[in-house]
C-alpha cells in the first residue's frame, strides 16, 4: 500500500471516530474542552503507535486462538507504562491528562487497529498506520472539543470570548452526542463530493 | 493471521511469556518510578501549603480529629521566627459528584480568616464541576470569615456563589472547608 495514503486516511476517509465510529467511549466523555480532546488524543496516540509497532513485530509468533489475550496485555501494560512515567516525570501533564489514561486501555481503537491492521501489516506500516490513526482521532477529538466549547463555555483552549455562562447543554452529555452526529454528517457529505 | 497453528502448547507458552515480559516490563517500571513520585506528590503537597499559607520557615505537622466524626485532618501550622502566621489544612469531602473524595488544601490566618484554597485531588464532571478549580469560584473565599460568612451556596442559604449547574460540587467544596474551619475552631478550645 502506498504509505501517504496509509498515513493520510486517518484524516478523513477512514477517521477513527467520524467513518469507523471506533473508541466513541472516551470522544464522548472527554470532549467537553478543546483541551482536554486534545490531550486525550495525543495520549491515545502515544498507546496507538506503541501497540501497533509491537504487535506487527510479534504478529508471527501468536497463535490465532489466543491474538486477542495477547493484544490486551500489550496495551495495558503500555497505558500503564505511560501513566507511571507521566506520574513521575511531568506532574503537571498527570494532572492534566490523568483522568483520562485508564480510558486509553478500553479504547477500542486501539485494540481495533491491532485486530484489524497491525496483525496483518509491516512493521513500517503499522507505524505510519498508527501515527495516522492517532493524529485523526486527535483531531475529530480536538474539533469536537473545540465546538463543544465554543457553544457550551464561550470559550476556545481556554481562552473566553463571551462573558458569562453560555449554552451549557453542550457540555453536558447530550450535546456530545448532539455535535458528534452533525460533524459525521458533515464529514458524509465531504466524503460523498471528493 | 497468525503465521502458527493454534496448538494447546504453543498457546500456553506464549502466554505466558508475553504475560512474564510485561510484567518484568511493569515491575522495573514501576521500581524506576516509584522515587520520582513519592518526590513529585511530596513537591506538590509542599507547594500547596506555600500557596494558601504565608510565607514561613518552619512547619509542624499534627493530625487533628475532625469535630464531628471518627476522621481526622492534617494540619501544617506554618512559624516565621518563631511566630504564628498560619494554618494549611488538607480537608476532603466524599459528597462530590463523582465518588472520587474531593481534597483540598485551606489556608487560614492566625486571625481565623481564609487566605487561599487550593483543589488538590477532583475528579467532577469535566467543564462543570471542574471549575472549583478556577480562581472564579476560589476567590470568593479569601479573606472571608467563615464566623460571619456562611459557607453554604446561595440556594441552601448559605453566602457562597455556586458553579453554574454545578451545585452539588459546590457543596461538596463547602462541606469540606466548613469540616476544616470547624476542626480548626475546636482544636483552639481545646488549646485554651
Amino acid at each position: 500500500m502506498n504509505q501517504w495514503s496509509n498515513f493520510i486516511k486517518g484524516f478523513i476517509k477512514e477517521n477513527p471516530v467520524f467513518v469507523l465510529l471506533l473508541g466513541l467511549c472516551p470522544t464522548l466523555a472527554v470532549t467537553s474542552s478543546a483541551i482536554n480532546g486534545f490531550g486525550m488524543g495525543i495520549a491515545t496516540t502515544f498507546v496507538l503507535i506503541c501497540s501497533n509497532m509491537v504487535i506487527s513485530l510479534i504478529r508471527n509468533f501468536i497463535p490465532d486462538k489466543v491474538r486477542i489475550p495477547s493484544f490486551i496485555v500489550i496495551i495495558a501494560s503500555f497505558v500503564t507504562i505511560v501513566e507511571l512515567v507521566m506520574q513521575a516525570y511531568s506532574p503537571s501533564l498527570f494532572e492534566a491528562l490523568g483522568i483520562f489514561i485508564p480510558l486509553i486501555v478500553v479504547n477500542c481503537l486501539i485494540l481495533g487497529r491491532a485486530e484489524g491492521f497491525a496483525s496483518k501489516q509491516s512493521f513500517i506500516s503499522s507505524l505510519i498506520d498508527g501515527i495516522g490513526m492517532g493524529l485523526g482521532f486527535t483531531f475529530a477529538l480536538t474539533l469536537l472539543g473545540s465546538i463543544r466549547e465554543m457553544l457550551g463555555n464561550g470559550s476556545i483552549f481556554g481562552f473566553k470570548f463571551i462573558e458569562g455562562d453560555a449554552i451549557l447543554v453542550f457540555i453536558l452529555q447530550p450535546g456530545a452526542f448532539i455535535v458528534l452526529g452533525y460533524l459525521i454528517a458533515v464529514i458524509n457529505r465531504i466524503k460523498k463530493s471528493a | 493471521m497468525g503465521k502458527v497453528e493454534s496448538s494447546f502448547k504453543n498457546m500456553v507458552i506464549t502466554l505466558f511469556i508475553i504475560t512474564l515480559v510485561a510484567s518484568f516490563a511493569l515491575g522495573s517500571i514501576y521500581n524506576l518510578t516509584k522515587g520520582p513520585i513519592a518526590m513529585a506528590d511530596n513537591e506538590a503537597r509542599e507547594n500547596s501549603i506555600k500557596e494558601v499559607i504565608p510565607e514561613f520557615d518552619t512547619l509542624i505537622t499534627l493530625r487533628v480529629k475532625v469535630h464531628n466524626g471518627p476522621d481526622s485532618l492534617t494540619f501544617n501550622k506554618g512559624f516565621k521566627g518563631g511566630e504564628y502566621v498560619g494554618t494549611a489544612i488538607a480537608t476532603f469531602s466524599n459528597n462530590g459528584y463523582d465518588p472520587t473524595q474531593i481534597r483540598i488544601m485551606i489556608g487560614f490566618l492566625p486571625d481565623g480568616n481564609i487566605n487561599n484554597t487550593i483543589v488538590i485531588q477532583q475528579k467532577e464532571t469535566p467543564g462543570l464541576g471542574t471549575k472549583m478549580k478556577e480562581t472564579k469560584f476560589r476567590d470568593q473565599f479569601i479573606g472571608k470569615n467563615p464566623s460571619d460568612f456562611k459557607l453554604k451556596v446561595k440556594k441552601d442559604g448559605g453566602d457562597v456563589d455556586a458553579i453554574t449547574a454545578a451545585t452539588i460540587s459546590s457543596r461538596a467544596f463547602c462541606e469540606a472547608i466548613e469540616n476544616a474551619y470547624q476542626t480548626l475552631k475546636k482544636e483552639k478550645e481545646g488549646e485554651k
